[in-house]
């Protein structure tokens, strides 16, 4: 009995990244803000671009405290559809092209921490997934500027997960 | 509104705020420890795509900028603050097309921490769209010895 020939790499890669970019560009706010998501395997890095329109306060000046938990928020929404999607994006049951749009769970609620101003230049952060569960979810979320373990913001939110459409549970 | 200079330096400053600009956030009123933001439903704030509701993010913009004009308006306050942190609960999702209210209050001051309360609305005044607690920092203006 011989094993399938694996699928050649760049199969695999657009197949992930379409995926990742049909949940991204589902968010219209994650656009206007200008966060893109990177990957690497199945681990995202969300970065928020520098612009002057995250300004809150122009003194210092500082990214504003909105645009940073809306960040994090988007990192967490992002990180929670991707992992629900990834078993049957590895499995080949999704097809980028044709598959619905994903459906996105709900914020129950958000908590930011604010630990040092938010600099004028771009910011990444990622989210861990602490407790993922069939309904409800528990995230957290780390986010800095030009030092991986100098956090700028963190945050952990709890959310209300949506069944995918085609899922049977 | 209220139209001591502080005030009114608070507004102005809010007014200028690039972000909440961009937002197209309208200061409705603002004095003595309490303010109310409104933001418009605009299909660039969705956050998803299915639903047309806001982005929770969007709403907690909404709630921080709002709780910091709060702040600055409160009469203790030496102009200027931080969020420290901000928790937002969601009881329901925003109706799309309606516009969202902010009002936050500062419910306690220490000499160097504000304590914020806030609750965002739509067009359904009994039944809020989230609520938001956060602590801001303050800087109180020093009292006159006696």
């Amino acid at each position: 009995m011989s094993r399938s020939a694996p699928e050649p790499v760049q199969v695999i890669k657009s197949r992930r990244d379409g995926a990742l970019l049909r949940v991204v560009d589902s968010i219209a706010y994650a656009q206007f803000l200008g966060v893109k998501v990177d990957r690497r395997g199945d681990e995202l890095t969300a970065v928020l671009p520098y612009s002057e329109n995250l300004i809150g306060n122009p003194v210092l000046p500082a990214l504003h405290g909105g645009a940073i938990a809306a960040f994090l928020e988007i990192t967490a929404v992002v990180e929670l559809t991707w992992a629900t999607l990834w078993q049957d994006l590895e499995a080949g049951k999704l097809d980028p092209e044709t598959m619905a749009s994903p459906k996105m769970p709900k914020t129950i609620d958000f908590t930011v921490d604010y630990l040092r101003s938010g600099l004028p230049r771009d910011a990444y952060a990622r989210a861990r997934l602490n407790r993922s569960g069939r309904r409800y979810a528990s995230v957290h979320v780390e986010a800095w500027q030009d030092n991986r373990s100098r956090l700028f913001a963190q945050a952990t939110g709890h959310f209300l997960m949506q069944p995918q459409s085609g899922s049977d549970s | 509104m209220a139209n001591d200079p502080k005030t009114k330096a608070a507004a102005q400053f809010i007014d200028a705020l690039p972000h909440s600009r961009a937002l197209d956030m309208r200061l409705e009123a603002i004095g003595d420890g309490a303010a109310e933001i409104s933001m418009p439903w605009d299909e660039r704030f969705v956050g998803d795509a299915e639903t047309g509701v806001i982005h929770g993010g969007a709403v907690s913009a909404l709630m921080d900028t709002c709780g910091g004009a709060a702040v600055m308006s409160h009469p203790l306050s030496t102009i200027g603050t931080a969020t420290i942190d901000l928790r937002i609960d969601y009881m329901r999702a925003a109706t799309p097309g309606q516009r969202i209210r902010a009002r936050a209050e500062v419910y306690h001051v220490t000499r160097s921490v504000a304590f914020v309360r806030a609750q965002a609305l739509d067009d359904d005044p009994d039944n809020p769209v989230a609520a938001a607690t956060g602590a801001f920092t303050f800087a109180m203006v020093k009292k006159e010895p006696k």
